[in-house]
């Protein structure tokens, strides 16, 4: 437990230690929430959709979750390059307590930085529609971080260097952002996109912070949390698996 | 020195083609301090990665305090502390923290280790910046804090892969002092890599001299100087793997460390 409660407790100090990357990563989020809030908002009411801050909202704190979760995951690389994951890898103890922790961490900071943007979104206009379902809320938001804090420490694993970095962020993380419905509602897509967005886990974790929050929903909540903690629990597993096997 | 706790057999490394390490035998006794020297790029970082179980051998046997570091990791990982050559530090943590981690992860009780952490800080003369975050620290502070976090767990064996490097003399002689204090009241086995002959001089029971990834000597100073009919060690070493200067590659950690070093 110490083992995982001192990585945990790194990845922390070391989120609120660097302001900048705080302030830093909520600009992308925020851009988005003004820019397609407002610049759509007009459009997407006139076509009966409602308050479209209201709908973007789940999908821009998903977005920020996303980012900071596979950079936390993905500092394995920065701690090889720079000298510090030996330190913790000739240790008398268990690489799974070892990826644990530190996935751990990156989650929880992965979702500091979610409820910062769910904050922001109420400053810009955003209404939950009642605040019962915060708590389940706050359960997909951690839910979310987890699976990409992992999916971020099984890539970086696999990497030994920052070459493979960009790729990986351009292809993966974009990609899975603007395919999920996090801008735009899932019902009467054409079958290929729809194929791709019942394909994608981020889709059922934008869907469950939807729901919580708003009420709208399209999967439901029971697929919603299935098909995420089923995700999460493979990633972790074989996230784990990978650590276990790094060589320096 | 009745018991051997390192033995290595046949060790070899090859990567891809190149052979780092090339089928070389040793034994380090218990309580020995024992000294790996060799030109850049002989293979002395390269089969320390493999006795403390981050690399894997492409064949040999090794047993470390009587474990294999292939199958038996946890056993072996339990009987060292090492210093690696490179940094190895959290720069965004305190020394404190760095200390404390360290102390935590190798499961040293918390009156010890807080006991530990202060008589090492206080030795290495960082007790009064130990709230600073290592960043800010000189490349000898951070130095003098990698070898102070490796004797915290008092290992049986304790690998120092370059210690001293960049540290003013006074500093070095102050930091083997420590070490072959603990060697003689823990009886500690000291394996370590060094540049600096008179350090080795001074300190090994024994040194083994590597080139190109093979063992070419092994013995006291005197048998060195001996076998070579030379005066001093670093004549001895001359001797034995010549006056050509090795060119080490500069691979991309490196680039990478530029990088960062130029954003901080």
């Amino acid at each position: 437990m110490s083992t995982i409660y001192i990585l945990w407790l790194r990845q922390l100090k070391r989120y609120f230690r660097s302001k900048s990357r705080i302030v830093g990563s909520l600009g992308q989020p925020l851009l988005f929430l003004l820019a397609f809030g407002f610049g759509f908002g007009q459009v997407y009411q006139k076509a009966g959709g409602g308050n479209y801050i209201n709908f973007l909202a789940p999908g821009i704190v998903a977005m920020g979750i996303i980012f900071t979760a596979l950079f936390s995951g993905i500092e394995i690389i920065w701690d090889r390059q720079f000298g510090f994951l030996k330190e913790t890898l000739v240790a008398p103890v268990s690489r799974l307590k070892i990826m644990l922790g530190r996935t751990l961490g990156g989650a929880t900071v992965a979702s500091l930085q979610g409820l910062i943007v769910l904050l922001l979104s109420l400053v810009v206009g955003f209404r939950p529609h009642s605040i019962i379902f915060l708590p389940l809320a706050l359960v997909f938001i951690f839910l979310i971080s987890l699976l990409f804090t992992a999916l971020g420490t099984a890539i970086a694993s696999l990497l030994s260097d920052m070459q493979g970095f960009q790729l990986i962020m351009n292809f993966l993380i974009m990609p899975l952002f603007f395919l999920s419905g996090a801008l735009f509602p899932l019902d009467g897509l054409p079958k290929a996109l729809t194929a791709i967005t019942v394909a994608n886990p981020l889709s059922y974790g934008v869907d469950g912070l939807r729901h919580t929050l708003t009420g709208l929903s399209h999967f439901g909540l029971i697929t919603d949390f299935t098909v995420l903690g089923v995700i999460t629990v493979i990633i972790l597993v074989v996230g784990s698996y990978l650590f276990s096997k790094i060589q320096i | 020195m009745d018991k051997n706790i390192i033995e290595v057999r046949g060790l070899t490394k090859k990567f891809d083609d190149f052979v780092a390490v090339d089928n070389i035998s040793f034994v380090v006794g218990e309580g020995e301090i024992f000294a790996f020297l060799g030109p850049n790029g002989a293979g002395k970082t390269t089969t320390i990665k493999i006795l403390t179980t981050i690399l894997q051998p492409t064949s040999g046997k090794i047993l470390i305090n009587g474990s294999d570091p292939q199958t038996e990791q946890n056993d072996v990982r339990r009987s060292f502390g090492i210093v690696f050559q490179d940094p190895s530090l959290d720069d965004e943590l305190t020394a404190l923290e760095n200390m404390e981690f360290h102390g935590v992860l190798y499961k040293v009780p918390k009156e010890i280790r807080q006991k530990r952490i202060e008589e090492l800080l206080k030795y290495v003369e960082l007790w009064d910046r130990r709230n600073e975050l290592v960043k800010k620290f000189s490349g000898g502070m951070k130095r003098r804090l990698e070898v102070a976090r490796g004797l915290i767990h008092h290992p049986k064996i304790l690998f120092l892969d370059e210690p001293t490097l960049g540290l003013d003399p006074q500093t070095r002689n102050h930091i083997w002092n420590y070490i072959k204090g603990l060697n003689q009241t823990e009886k500690m086995t000291v394996f370590l890599t060094t540049h600096y002959m008179e350090e080795a001089d001074k300190i090994a029971h024994r040194i083994a001299v590597i080139d190109r990834g093979k063992i070419v000597a092994v013995g006291t100073s005197a048998e060195l100087k001996a076998k070579t009919k030379t005066n001093s060690l670093e004549e001895a070493f001359l001797a034995l793997t010549g006056n050509t200067i090795r060119e080490q590659e500069v691979n991309s950690t490196d680039h990478l460390r530029m990088m960062r070093r130029m954003h901080h």
